[in-house]
């Protein structure tokens, strides 16, 4: 891969972002190091401390997390070892399936317009000539902006009687629309949530497209490939493997879709997704032996469907 | 790079001009309509934020014209949002400092330095993107119950630290490998041992991936919603999103209140983001966020 042939050279930004590596890529092989009397010793210090941090708050964490999940709890020092009890629940929990299906919405949602859109405006910002550094500046606003913030914001677009869309809708004559019902609710929670983080994925892809070889553009016009097919043909292909990265980081990141839902409808109205349910169930329930079951499914869930888009994405990568 | 683009771009330009004048004007109308829906929000909460609550409701669209100040002496006196800007920035702060440091050390021994286990290590790190917060949330609570520290700047601090150390850890080892070796043999002959190598060579020249590991740790730090509420949600350490999720509960009626303290929450980030957005793509650019 790209890697091994620019270890040599002084780096610059292209070669950094070819460095770093996304899983399965290879390890270092053809690194060259030099080594120095007393590296053990230098090698165990620098660590150190950052295996003693994620040993503490993460991993120790973790196996406590799976520990937990077989105790029935009540506060933490009244717990009483129940075997798979919380897991026979999980599977009986209704309420539960209903946040594993709205999350999967969202998730739908968010890998054909969040994804998608960010895909096509890459593309074009990629095609024009002007304004290039405006548009990526503008259209990366909502990523440095909280969840919480925008939630807020959207709070008072969504109000039903004061809002901006009903104001807008009531300036047309229209009849005023309960945004946040049963029936809307969710996808009113999508809208923001795939609006926010559109602007980064954006970014991802220019930075991609700007990385192929402007002859292999020079090529496509020679022999007449334009428009919608130059961009199915030649620059999809040729950044498959960022978007294969875009889509595992889109899954992770709605697996953990909190803000927006707790914000805009307080996880009401059929609206819970995992990430509220499991805060719901630890933490307001104070309930730590379920809400750690909830939370050990959500690390399996997410590790499943993000092994299963890579599956069917898996093609042979070209380099170049 | 750049002027092989440009030379590209030119011959286009020559070429097609003509073929392409109506598909590149509707690529201007698309790409203005998106832009427009990332400033007019913007736009629309501040200038509410002006606006008593009677006439957010009633005229949201007419400028503020006649601003009046009352939603922001709110803001401050009453529900003292000031103290948790202070908050958000000691704690994220705080998070980026630690991370920078431990994350730099492991990344420089990862990337420069040849022993048994290296690989072994890269797989654990990788698995650890994995872990989300709401795996470790209920263990972590009840040790920072048992040491006291729930409810303190270090309630947040650690383990937010922990959670993005990962990441920031294979951003700069990812960044660190890309030096060439003359440097370290320089120095090396200048007779630095590994301590001075660090701070004088792979600190300074890693300084980007530094820059944009602090950039995005920052935000994620400042933005976390679900940690804050759960470990530091006391009036005293509360940062500013616990803070906006108080007002959206508390204060849901107030749409004027509510419209300033997302205009307070933003807008400094936003002006920020505006100085330093060349960094940030940069950041970006340089395969920082590909973890």
């Amino acid at each position: 891969m790209r890697d091994s042939e620019l270890v040599n050279k002084t780096p610059s930004s292209f070669e950094a972002a070819s460095s770093f590596k996304y899983p399965n890529a290879r390890e270092n092989k053809t690194q060259v190091v030099i080594n120095m009397k007393g590296d053990r010793k230098y090698i165990w210090i620098f660590l150190f401390p950052m295996a003693a941090f994620l040993t503490v708050f993460l991993y120790y964490p973790f196996f406590k997390s799976v520990y937990f999940s077989f105790y029935r709890t009540k506060g933490f020092f009244d717990k009483k070892f129940i075997g798979w009890d919380n897991y026979d629940r999980l599977f009986s929990d209704k309420l539960l399936g209903a946040a594993t299906l709205h999350t999967l919405e969202i998730l739908v949602y968010v890998l054909v317009f969040q994804v998608g859109i960010a895909l096509v405006l890459a593309v074009m910002v990629d095609n024009i000539n002007k304004f290039k550094g405006f548009f990526r500046s503008v259209f990366f606003f909502p990523v440095v902006i909280s969840g919480t913030a925008i939630s807020l914001l959207f709070v008072l677009f969504y109000n039903y009687n004061f809002g901006l869309l009903n104001s807008i809708l009531a300036n047309f004559g229209l009849e005023k629309v309960l945004w946040l019902s049963e029936n809307n609710a969710l996808k009113a929670i999508a809208v923001p949530t795939v609006w926010h983080y559109v602007g980064f994925y954006f970014v991802l892809f220019v930075t991609a497209m700007s990385k192929i070889p402007e002859d292999y553009y020079d090529a496509a016009k020679l022999e007449g490939i334009t428009g919608v097919k130059k961009m199915v043909k030649l620059t999809i292909p040729l950044i498959l493997s960022d978007i294969k990265v875009v889509i595992t980081l889109a899954i992770t990141g709605t697996l953990k879709v909190f803000d927006f839902v707790w914000v805009i409808s307080r996880a009401q109205n059929g609206t819970d997704v995992l990430g509220t349910y499991m805060y719901k169930k630890a933490m307001v329930d104070q309930n730590f032996g379920y809400g750690s079951t909830v939370a050990i499914y959500m690390v399996v869930l997410g590790v499943v469907i993000a092994l299963l888009a890579n599956r069917l994405l898996k093609s042979e990568e070209i380099t170049y | 790079m750049q002027p092989a683009i440009s030379n590209g771009q030119q011959i286009q330009h020559t070429k097609s001009k003509r073929h392409f004048r109506f598909g590149t004007a509707f690529m201007y109308i698309i790409l203005s309509a998106w832009a427009l829906t990332t400033i007019y929000p913007m736009f629309w909460i501040i200038n509410n934020s002006f606006k008593v609550s009677r006439d957010v409701m009633n005229k949201s669209f007419s400028l503020a014209l006649d601003p009046v100040w009352i939603n922001y002496t709110t803001a401050f006196e009453r529900i003292n949002i000031g103290k948790s800007y202070i908050n958000s920035l000691i704690m994220s702060g705080g998070t980026v400092l630690f991370v920078l440091l431990l994350g730099g050390l492991a990344a420089y021994v990862l990337s420069r330095f040849t022993f048994a286990g290296k690989r072994f290590i890269y797989s654990v790190l990788y698995a650890t993107l994995l872990v989300p917060a709401f795996a470790t949330v209920v263990p972590v609570y009840e040790l920072l119950i048992k040491t006291k520290l729930v409810n303190t700047y270090w309630g947040l601090i650690l383990p937010q630290t922990a959670g993005n150390l990962t990441f920031a850890t294979l951003v700069i080892a990812g960044y660190m490998t890309t030096i060439a070796k003359e440097l370290e043999e320089a120095a090396f002959m200048d007779g630095c041992n590994r301590w001075q190598m660090f701070l004088k060579i792979f600190m300074p020249v890693s300084r980007p991936a530094f820059a944009s590991v602090s950039i995005f740790v920052f935000l994620w730090s400042y933005n976390d919603l679900f940690s804050a509420l759960i470990f530091v949600n006391k009036e005293k350490v509360r940062p500013i999103v616990a803070l906006l999720n108080e007002i959206s509960s508390q204060y849901g009626t107030d749409f004027g209140l509510m419209a300033t303290a997302v205009t307070l929450t933003v807008l400094p980030i936003l002006v920020i983001y505006l100085f330093i957005s060349k960094f940030i793509e940069k950041g970006l650019t340089e395969g920082a966020v590909k973890g």
